[in-house]
C-alpha cells in the first residue's frame, strides 16, 4: 500500500502536466508553424520515391543547367543534369535519418551517464562531470570533423560524430534536473515510505525530468541537421559523391554560383525550413512545459 | 578572488590531460588506422610498416602517449603529412587571420544584437517585437555556409560592391605585416587606404560568421531587459521622474548586460567552429581554411593538431571569461 499511495499523486500530476502542455501546444502559433515545417520535411522523406520526378542520382549531361520551373524540372537541374527537386526530396531522407539517429544515440548515452551522475553523486558524479567538461571543451563542429576524419566517411560515422556533440549536453541537463528533484516534496515522500534505488530513479525522478530533455532533443535535431550539412559541405559527407545530401549539394554549387545561383538556393532553403521548424517547435515546447507558465 | 582564480586554474589541469587523452584515443584506438588511410587499402606490407614506424604506431600505447605529451609540452606537434612543414609554426602564422575575423564578427554581433534586443524588449508584444523574434529565429536557423554563399552571390557577383575572397588586395599590401592582424598593421603604418581595403574584405565574412551570435545575443538581451524592466528599482527610478533615456542606460541596460556578457563568452566556441566554414567560402587564409585544406588532402597531422590547438585556445579563453565575469559580478566571486 505504501508504495502505491506514494506513486499515485506523482503520476496524476505528471499526466496533468503533459496533457496541459499538449493543449497549450495546439494553440501555440510557433508550434503550429514549426510543426508544419517539420511535418512537410518528414512527409518528403517518407514519400521520396513517390514525390521524386526523376532518379536523384543518375544525371543526363545533355540536360544540365536547366533553370527552375522548366519542363518537369521543378527546381531545375545541376551541372550533371541531375534533377534538383528529386535530390532535395531524397536528401530529406538522409538528413532527417542522420539527425534522428544522432540525437537518439546522444539522448540514450547522455541520459545513462547523467542518471548515474545525478543519482550516485560523489566520485561517480565528479568523474562523469569532468568528462563532460572535457567533451564540451572542444567546439562541436571541430569535434565532428575530427571524428569523421578519423572514422572515415559514411552515414553511420557522421551520426556518431554528431551524437558525440550531444552526449555531454544531455548528461549535464539530466544531472541538473535530478539534483533539483532530490529535494522535491514527492521524492522525499517516496523515500520516506521506503522507495529506494532504481525504482525511485525510474518511477519518480526520471519521468519528472523529461521536460527539459524533450526541449533539448528537439533543438538538437535542428543543430544536427546543420552539422550534418556542414560536414557534407566540408567534403566529409557520405562517401559516394553522387549521394543527394543537402550540404554536398551546396558545396557542389560553390564554383557555379555566378552561373546557376538557384542550385545553392534550394538546398539552402530546405535546410533553413527544417532547422527553423525544429527551433520553433523546441521554443514552443519549452514554453508549454514550463510549470511557471501554467495557468 | 585569488582563491577563485587558483581553483579555476587547477581545474584546467584535468581538462587538459583529458583533452589530449581524448584526441589520443581517437587517433590510436578507434577502428581505422592512419597508415591505411594514408596509403589506401592496397599498400604493400613494407610501405605499411614504414609509415607505421614513421608515425610511431609500432610502439606500445603508453609510450606513444608519453611521446605525444612530451612533444606537446615542447610545443612540437609534428609535421604535416603533405607539406612536411612544422604544424605549430603553420598554426601560429595563420591564427591572426582567424582572430581578426572572429573579432570583427563579434563586433558586428554585439553592436547590432544588443540595441535590437533592447528595442524589441521595450516594444514588447508589438509588431516590432514579433518581427525581431521571427528574425532572430531565422538568424539562428540559417547555416553559415548558406548565408555566406548568398552574401557572396548578392554583394560580390550580382551587385559587385564588396570583395569576397582573401584579406586584402595584393596591390594594397604595402605596409609591413608586424602583427599579421592587418587592421592593426595598417593602423601602425598609418596606411588608411590599406585599412579601408582590409575593412572592406572583412565585411561579408564577418556578417556570415556573426549572424548566429547576433541572433543569440539579441534574444538574451531581450529576455534580460524584460526581466530588469519589471524590477522595483526601475519603477522607483521612473517614479522619481528620471528621463526615460537615463533609466534605460543607467538602470536597465547596465543590470541587464550581465547575462549577455556570459553569452558572448559562450559564443567563442561557435565562432571557432564557424570559422572553418566561413574561411572556406571566403578564401580567408586562417586556421579554419587550413583545417579544411587538411581535410581535403587527408592530412591527419594537421587535422588532429589544429583541433587540439583550437580546443586549447577555447579552454583558455573560457577561463578568462569566467574570471573576468567573477570580477564583474561579486555574487559569483563569493559563492
Amino acid at each position: 500500500m505504501t508504495a502505491a499511495a506514494a506513486t499515485a499523486p506523482a503520476e496524476e500530476r505528471s499526466i496533468g502536466l503533459w496533457r496541459d502542455a499538449f493543449h497549450r501546444l495546439r494553440r501555440h502559433p510557433g508550434a503550429i508553424t514549426g510543426g508544419a515545417m517539420v511535418l512537410m520535411m518528414v512527409l518528403a522523406a517518407v514519400f521520396a520515391p513517390q514525390l521524386a520526378t526523376h532518379d536523384p542520382v543518375r544525371g543526363d549531361l545533355a540536360n544540365s543547367y536547366i533553370p527552375p520551373l522548366t519542363g518537369d524540372h521543378l527546381f531545375g537541374t545541376n551541372v550533371q543534369g541531375q534533377d534538383v527537386f528529386s535530390r532535395i526530396v531524397y536528401g530529406a531522407r538522409l538528413t532527417l535519418g542522420i539527425a534522428v539517429m544522432s540525437v537518439t544515440i546522444g539522448v540514450l548515452v547522455g541520459v545513462f551517464f547523467g542518471a548515474l551522475a545525478g543519482y550516485f553523486r560523489g566520485w561517480v558524479d565528479g568523474l562523469i562531470m569532468r568528462m563532460v567538461d572535457i567533451m564540451l571543451s572542444v567546439p562541436g563542429l571541430l569535434l565532428a570533423i575530427a571524428v569523421v576524419a578519423w572514422l572515415g566517411r559514411g552515414v553511420v560515422q557522421i551520426a556518431i560524430a554528431i551524437a558525440l556533440i550531444n552526449i555531454p549536453i544531455f548528461a549535464r541537463i539530466l544531472r541538473g534536473s535530478l539534483l533539483a528533484l532530490r529535494e522535491a516534496d514527492y521524492v522525499i515522500a517516496a523515500r520516506a515510505v521506503g522507495v529506494r534505488g532504481p525504482a525511485l530513479l525510474l518511477r519518480h525522478m526520471l519521468p519528472n525530468a523529461m521536460g527539459p530533455l524533450i526541449v533539448q532533443a528537439t533543438l538538437a535535431l535542428g543543430t544536427a541537421v546543420i552539422d550534418a550539412a556542414a560536414l557534407g559541405f566540408l567534403g566529409l559527407g557520405p562517401p559516394d559523391p553522387r549521394t543527394p545530401e543537402w550540404g554536398v549539394m551546396l558545396a557542389d554549387t560553390y564554383r557555379f554560383l555566378s552561373r546557376a545561383p538557384y542550385l545553392a538556393f534550394f538546398p539552402g532553403i530546405a535546410i533553413v525550413i527544417t532547422v527553423l521548424g525544429f527551433n520553433l517547435l523546441g521554443d514552443a515546447l519549452r514554453e508549454s512545459l514550463d510549470p511557471r507558465l501554467r495557468r | 578572488m585569488t582563491r577563485f582564480i587558483v581553483r579555476r586554474l587547477l581545474l584546467l589541469i584535468p581538462i587538459l590531460i583529458g583533452l589530449t587523452l581524448l584526441i589520443f584515443v581517437f587517433i590510436h584506438l578507434l577502428p581505422g588506422d592512419p597508415a591505411t588511410t594514408i596509403l589506401g587499402e592496397r599498400a604493400t606490407p613494407e610501405n605499411y610498416a614504414r609509415v607505421r614506424a614513421a608515425l610511431g604506431l609500432d610502439l606500445p600505447l603508453h609510450e606513444q602517449y608519453l611521446r605525444y605529451m612530451g612533444g606537446l609540452l615542447r610545443g612540437d606537434l609534428g609535421r604535416s603529412f603533405i607539406t612536411n612543414r612544422d604544424v605549430v609554426a603553420d598554426f601560429a602564422q595563420r591564427f591572426p587571420a582567424t582572430i581578426e575575423l572572429a573579432l570583427a564578427a563579434m563586433l558586428f554581433a554585439v553592436t547590432v544584437g544588443i540595441p535590437l534586443g533592447m528595442i524589441t524588449a521595450k516594444r514588447r508584444a508589438t509588431w516590432v517585437d514579433q518581427l525581431g523574434t521571427v528574425g532572430s529565429l531565422i538568424g539562428i536557423s540559417i547555416p553559415i555556409f548558406f548565408l555566406g554563399l548568398m552574401l557572396k552571390y548578392l554583394f560580390a557577383i550580382q551587385f559587385p560592391v564588396l570583395p569576397s575572397e582573401g584579406r586584402i588586395d595584393l596591390a594594397m599590401q604595402t605596409f609591413p605585416r608586424t602583427t599579421n592582424l592587418l587592421v592593426i598593421d595598417a593602423l601602425i603604418a598609418l596606411d588608411f587606404r590599406g585599412l579601408l581595403d582590409v575593412a572592406r574584405h572583412l565585411v561579408l565574412p564577418a556578417i556570415a560568421l556573426g549572424t548566429i551570435p547576433l541572433a543569440i545575443i539579441m534574444r538574451i538581451t531581450r529576455a534580460s531587459v524584460i526581466d530588469v524592466i519589471n524590477e522595483d528599482y526601475v519603477r522607483t527610478a521612473r517614479a522619481k521622474g528620471l528621463p526615460e533615456r537615463m533609466i534605460d542606460g543607467r538602470h536597465v541596460l547596465r543590470n541587464a548586460l550581465l547575462p549577455v556578457v556570459t553569452v558572448i563568452g559562450l559564443q567563442i566556441g561557435l565562432l571557432l567552429g564557424g570559422a572553418i566554414l566561413t574561411e572556406t567560402i571566403f578564401a580567408w587564409p586562417g586556421v579554419g581554411r587550413w583545417i579544411y585544406d587538411a581535410v581535403t588532402t587527408r592530412d591527419y597531422a594537421v587535422i588532429q593538431s589544429g583541433v587540439l590547438l583550437l580546443a586549447l585556445i577555447f579552454v583558455v579563453v573560457n577561463l578568462v571569461v569566467d574570471v573576468s565575469y567573477a570580477l564583474l559580478n561579486p555574487r559569483i566571486r563569493h559563492s
